[in-house]
């Protein structure tokens, strides 16, 4: 594969990606493809099959069905070259905890062939982050730090990140997000990342996916998909004939609708449309998962 | 230089927030011909945002001749523009605030003041399309 087509090629395309774990299918059907670039965010409830589609990814699983490629290449076929372009932080963070932040600087260069120690101890200086210190005695938020300059020495093309924002407290969320962004703006690196923290995605993340019960339920651009849907109040005997209705709240006379237009439809005046928030929209879809008309 | 603030609460894009903000201030005097915008790695150093948002707020900005990208030295603001005259504004406010007071003794509230502003707003510009 030339260097040109690597480019052009989408930073993760899967194509009716599936994993079965013993009889049950944690991923299925799943098909998207992610722009190189984005900061892409992954959400939906636990066991939708966010981490599944992660280690895919990151070539950690071998899919039961379909493919995934990154940057056009088989995610999975072990290459070296094909590992050094992903890199991965997973949940909570791990590290050697009896290891000094220097160390394992040390010992992510010896593993990866392109592994920058002097940015990341530049970067970790930056955020007066001690290298003698063991990694089991700093601070939740600066463990976290510790993983993502060990993910971004790698100079990965594709950084996945597995629910980065769980167990972090704001000032520290916002320090880590802070470090992310700039990765994003120095190295252009493209970004996936799993949260639950939906209200902290919406400056962050530029395109959304949802999964839930192992499939995709919705993949766009934030703005996209917020264009795309609208929240309406009108008189409950209207709703019935709404097609795309995500979900419905009714009382006795009257009913507030999300639905899905499409970005240029007309409504009926009878209805009066209000704004949809980015973790309204959400929410909606992973309340009433199987609703669709 | 400006700076940039984001509220998550506005319900407006994150990148239209940043456009709206420079077009504000250059009517407010508060931007001027010749001044730089901070560089995308500034805002987002500042407000935690994602790269691609200032990107798109400034290219927008370009597109409307409101700034200009210098390869290796940044945006810098383009635009010449006129400024609301004190005059102007003085009358317009002294008008409005004679029809705030008005609405108050009739028993309006700000929600209904700013409901109803929009309202003629748009009937106003809509009049100007047509």
């Amino acid at each position: 594969m030339t260097a040109e087509q690597t480019a052009s090629a989408p930073a993760l395309e899967a194509e009716r990606l599936g994993m079965r774990f013993g009889r049950s299918w944690a991923l299925r059907d799943c098909s998207v493809s992610l722009p190189a670039g984005s900061v892409i965010a992954l959400v939906g409830p636990n066991g939708a099959g966010k981490t599944t589609l992660m280690h895919l990814a990151c070539g950690l699983l071998r899919p039961s069905e379909g493919r995934v490629r990154i940057f056009g290449e088989e995610a999975d076929s072990g290459s070296a070259e094909a590992l050094a372009r992903v890199g991965f932080v997973a949940q909570e963070h791990p590290l050697y905890r009896r290891m000094t932040v220097a160390e394992l600087l040390r010992m992510g260069q010896a593993l990866n062939p392109r592994f920058d120690r002097k940015l990341a101890e530049m970067r970790l200086d930056g955020l007066g982050i001690p290298l003698d210190r063991r990694a089991g005695a700093l601070s939740g938020g600066q463990q976290a730090q510790v993983s993502l300059a060990l993910a971004l020495a790698k100079r990965p093309m594709l950084l996945v990140l597995d629910e980065p924002l769980a167990n972090l407290d704001p000032v520290a969320r916002r320090d880590f997000t802070r470090t992310l962004m700039s990765a994003v703006a120095e190295d252009n690196v493209t970004v996936l990342l799993s949260s639950h923290v939906i209200a902290d995605l919406e400056a962050v993340c530029d395109r959304l996916v949802l999964l839930n019960n192992g499939t995709v339920r919705l993949d766009g651009a934030i703005e996209d998909v917020l264009a795309a849907h609208r929240m309406i109040s009108g008189p409950r005997e209207a709703a019935a004939d709404m097609p795309g209705v995500v979900r419905a709240v009714h009382s006795e006379r009257h009913s507030d609708l999300l639905v899905r237009t499409g970005v240029e439809a007309e409504l009926h005046p009878i209805w009066q449309e209000h704004h949809v928030g980015l973790e309204e929209l959400i929410l909606a879809y992973l309340e009433q998962p199987a609703v669709t008309r | 230089m400006i700076r940039f603030r984001l509220d998550g609460r506005s319900g407006v894009p994150p990148y239209l927030q940043l456009v709206q903000q420079v077009r504000q201030a250059l009517l407010l005097g508060y931007l001027r011909h010749g001044d730089q915008l901070p560089t995308v790695k500034e805002v987002v150093g500042g407000l935690t945002i994602n790269p691609n948002t200032v990107v798109k707020a400034y290219r927008q900005l370009e597109n409307e001749g409101i700034v200009a990208a210098k390869p290796g030295q940044g945006t810098f603001v383009t635009a010449e523009v006129e400024a609301v005259a004190p005059a102007d504004y003085a009358r317009l406010r002294r008008s409005l605030e004679r029809w705030v007071r008005d609405a108050r003794g009739a028993g309006l509230d700000e929600e209904t003041v700013t409901a109803l502003i929009t309202t003629v707003w748009n009937d106003v510009r809509a009049e100007g399309v047509a």
